[in-house]
């Protein structure tokens, strides 16, 4: 019997799979005001984000893809999106 | 495969390849993570199964299977009947989701044979308003002035001219008994509602808003920003209905002009040139329609 | 036990005796007392398995493969039109290579809308990656539906069991029913090499791209060669323990000294058999007769071997590759590739449930050996219908 291919996938292998090449802004956690929402945490497309302490989170860079939904729904501003390494942001119209 | 140090470890794990900001992986990883890992779950065709499990990498931690794209409820049917039947179901839990596409036109079918004879199966829609993976086109689920590459807007045409169906209203009518809706705004929202829904014997279905930041033509960072808003305008009705009474209507404290929701999404933006008011007036009216959900039976009738 | 069942009845039973976790089908003529008769031993407490009466035959095929994927014995039923509703998913399961085992009652397909037999259902799926066998009579049905469940959860190929429509399953005949201790020790409890759990949780069903898809289609291929062997083992071991049982691949009658070779599949057999009986002894005709019993994977060298030493060969089938021939014809000429090969003609007879009499069989082998020319015919057409006016 020859069963290879797409049927017995092994689990959580997309791991492997770091997608931080995407990106062109990756956020920086202050962890200065956090108020322990956990909106970053949960929010987050990739659950590239994790909890260090209850009021404090950080963000696995490997496969964050720098969408930025975590700066954005930070109700304390306690997250910046900033550029990548040699990243343009292009003028857009 | 890697396992960092104090990493939470994901039901479905990142290196998935959904785009930036994709409001579905936030929604499915949501549930994953409430349904624990002893679920199955089958899954539909589409964006979720594409970016998740694309031979040789799987995101997904719990047994997982996709079969085509109108039969998961079906494959989710024969799952749980058999798991009983060999007496393996035990405190096992079966989903089965997919897309709008999947949910409302191809799978209506199996969907329906599902409530129908009351599997104890939780279905979920992931409502991204069109069918998204095979580039943007029109599904009953896409609301009225949307612009598709299925409904365009031109010289004759508003973009999509129906009214979403009533999935929700369509599982009542068949007797599930937890029916309810929630977007990725309210992460632990919809979390209870999904294990609020597993504790229940029977058919439950979720529906969930799932905004799509390229089909929608919204910047990433907004996709749960979106969501929120289709609530706060009530294009969206967050709600739970328990045997055909609506039980909770998410309130909104203060209820946001529909423009705020439709005008940072670039299917919407003809909307507002010259010509589009009769649209924006539908979209207005479905908002107020929304807005006057209340507390009570969700239907009136029955077989 | 021997006893008189009608067709539906002994295969229901058949598939009774088999233990399986699942069954799951759709009415559809002819099939419906297959599925009457389990719904009847689930009400009684005789059949012990999930029992789902689904709202299509997609929806049962769907339903099939996902007790099959759980790792469960999972049974259908379908016919014509059942079957090919059926089509998306009866690809989906062969290539997740899950096991589940179906009967097929066999009938002709719309438009026009006709319920009586033959066999184009079946035979327009052959490419899905089932391994489909033809049974000739009720006795047959049921020894085949047991070997179904080892051949196809030895192999993780789904197998299909085709039985003439009417012609076999609203037809009384005496069975011998095995024992159910018997059935027990030919078909163990299934025990899935994988099966979706979470104690041991995998993806089935993955996305997979140019770079792996088309080994994913050589690896079935290459199972289904070998699934030949493994059929005609699983057929020799049921003889063993019960006696009987099938024919393997094919089955050869009266070829030794024939002038003319006749094939076909399922119940005409029986009728074929009648005819060239009567040839040989009533006008000295020596006809032989190849049953093809395994149609998917198609016994290229079994047949090869059987006929090469003939000239004349005619293939009676009752289904049609339209702008063709018998599609059992074709692939019988393939088996000759590149070789001297005896003249194949295909003859097409009883679409949509026309009769196939011992007659017209005769005269197909008449008409053979007078002239053994390959050729395509159509035989017991209705002359006034060809070329009458509409309506």
């Amino acid at each position: 019997m020859r069963v290879f291919v797409g049927r017995k996938g092994k689990p959580g292998t997309s791991l492997e799979n770091k997608t931080k090449a995407w990106r062109g802004k990756h956020p920086v956690y202050k962890q200065k005001d956090c108020i322990g929402c956990q909106r970053c945490f949960l929010g987050c497309p990739e659950g590239t984000v994790y909890q260090i302490e209850k009021k404090k989170f950080d963000v696995n860079l490997d496969y964050c893809k720098g969408c930025g939904i975590c700066a954005h729904e930070c109700p304390v501003d306690d997250i910046d999106m900033v550029l990548e390494e040699g990243c343009e942001v292009p003028e857009l119209e | 495969m890697e396992r960092e140090e104090g990493r939470i470890i994901n039901l479905m794990e990142p290196g998935h390849t959904g785009c930036a900001g994709c409001g579905q992986a936030i929604g499915a990883r949501l549930v994953a993570k409430a349904a624990g890992p002893r679920v199955i779950i089958a899954n539909a065709t589409g964006c979720l199964e594409v970016y998740t499990t694309t031979y040789p990498r799987s995101s997904w931690e719990v047994p997982w299977i996709h079969s085509l794209f109108e039969n998961a409820a079906a494959v989710a049917a024969g799952m749980e009947v058999t798991l009983k039947a060999m007496g393996r179901y035990g405190d096992v839990k079966i989903i089965a989701q997919a897309g709008d596409g999947g949910t409302a036109d191809i799978g209506m079918g199996c969907i329906s044979g599902m409530f129908e004879r009351g599997h104890d199966i939780l279905y979920i829609c992931y409502d991204n308003e069109g069918y998204m993976n095979t580039g943007y086109q029109r599904s009953s689920l896409t609301p009225p002035g949307a612009r598709t590459t299925t409904s365009p807007p031109g010289r004759n045409s508003w973009g999509n001219v129906t009214r979403k169906k009533n999935m929700p209203l369509i599982a009542v009518a068949h007797g599930v008994p937890y029916v309810a809706t929630a977007t990725p705004a309210e992460p632990r929202d919809l979390m209870r509602k999904v294990r609020k829904a597993l504790e229940i014997e029977g058919p439950k279905y979720l529906h969930l808003l799932v905004p799509c930041v390229p089909g929608w033509g919204i910047e990433s960072e907004l996709s749960v920003e979106m969501a929120r808003l289709a609530t706060e305008t009530f294009l969206f009705p967050v709600f739970e209905i328990e045997n055909g009474v609506i039980t909770r209507v998410r309130r909104v404290k203060e209820r946001r002009p529909v423009e705020d929701y439709l005008r940072p999404q670039r299917r919407f933006a003809h909307l507002f040139r010259p010509g589009g008011e009769p649209v924006l007036e539908e979209l207005r009216q479905i908002a107020e329609e929304n807005s006057r959900l209340e507390p009570g039976p969700a239907v009136l009738f029955g077989a | 036990m021997r006893t008189i069942l009608e067709g539906s009845l002994a295969v229901a039973e058949a598939v009774r005796l088999c233990r399986p976790n699942l069954v799951c089908a759709y009415p559809i003529t002819p099939q419906t007392h297959i599925v009457e008769e389990l719904s009847r031993m689930v009400a009684d407490g005789r059949l012990d398995a999930g029992y789902v009466l689904a709202e299509s035959e997609f929806g049962a095929a769907s339903i099939v493969l996902g007790g099959s994927a759980v790792g469960g014995r999972s049974y259908t039923a379908t016919s014509s039109q059942g079957l090919l509703l059926m089509v998306e998913v009866i690809f989906n399961i062969a290539g997740l290579r899950l096991p589940v085992v179906m009967t097929c009652a066999n009938r002709a397909v719309s438009a026009p809308i006709n319920i009586w037999n033959d066999q184009q259902d079946a035979v327009s799926i052959r490419d899905s990656g089932w391994i489909q066998l033809f049974v000739e009579d009720n006795q047959e049905a049921v020894d085949t539906h047991i070997q179904a469940f080892r051949i196809a959860e030895e192999l993780m190929i789904p197998v299909m069991v085709c039985m003439d429509g009417y012609v076999l399953t609203h037809t009384w005949e005496p069975v011998d029913m095995p024992e159910q201790e018997e059935v027990d020790r030919f078909l163990p409890p299934y025990d899935p090499a994988y099966k979706l759990d979470p104690d041991d949780p995998f993806t089935m069903g993955e996305m997979v791209g140019p770079d792996a898809y088309m080994e994913t289609r050589y690896h079935v291929h290459m199972d289904m060669m070998e699934a030949r062997a493994v059929i005609r083992r699983v057929c020799e071991e049921y003889r063993g323990v019960f006696g009987r049982g099938g024919t393997g691949l094919i089955d050869a009658y009266g070829v030794d000294d024939a002038e003319v070779v006749l094939v076909s599949m399922g119940s005409l057999l029986g009728t074929m058999r009648a005819a060239v009986d009567e040839l040989r002894e009533e006008e000295g005709l020596n006809v032989g007769l190849v049953k093809v019993r395994c149609f998917r994977p198609f016994p290229k060298d079994a047949i090869h071997d059987a006929i090469k030493d003939f000239q004349t060969v005619g293939v009676i089938e009752k289904d049609i590759s339209l702008g063709l021939e018998g599609t059992l014809c074709s692939e019988m000429r393939a088996a000759f590739c590149g070789e001297d090969s005896p003249e194949i003609s295909s003859f097409i007879m009883g679409l949509g449930g026309r009769d196939i009499t011992v007659e017209e069989i005769k005269q197909v082998a008449r008409d053979l050996a007078q002239n053994p020319a390959c050729r395509v015919e159509f035989r017991g057409l209705r002359e006034d219908l060809l070329n009458g006016d509409e309506g």
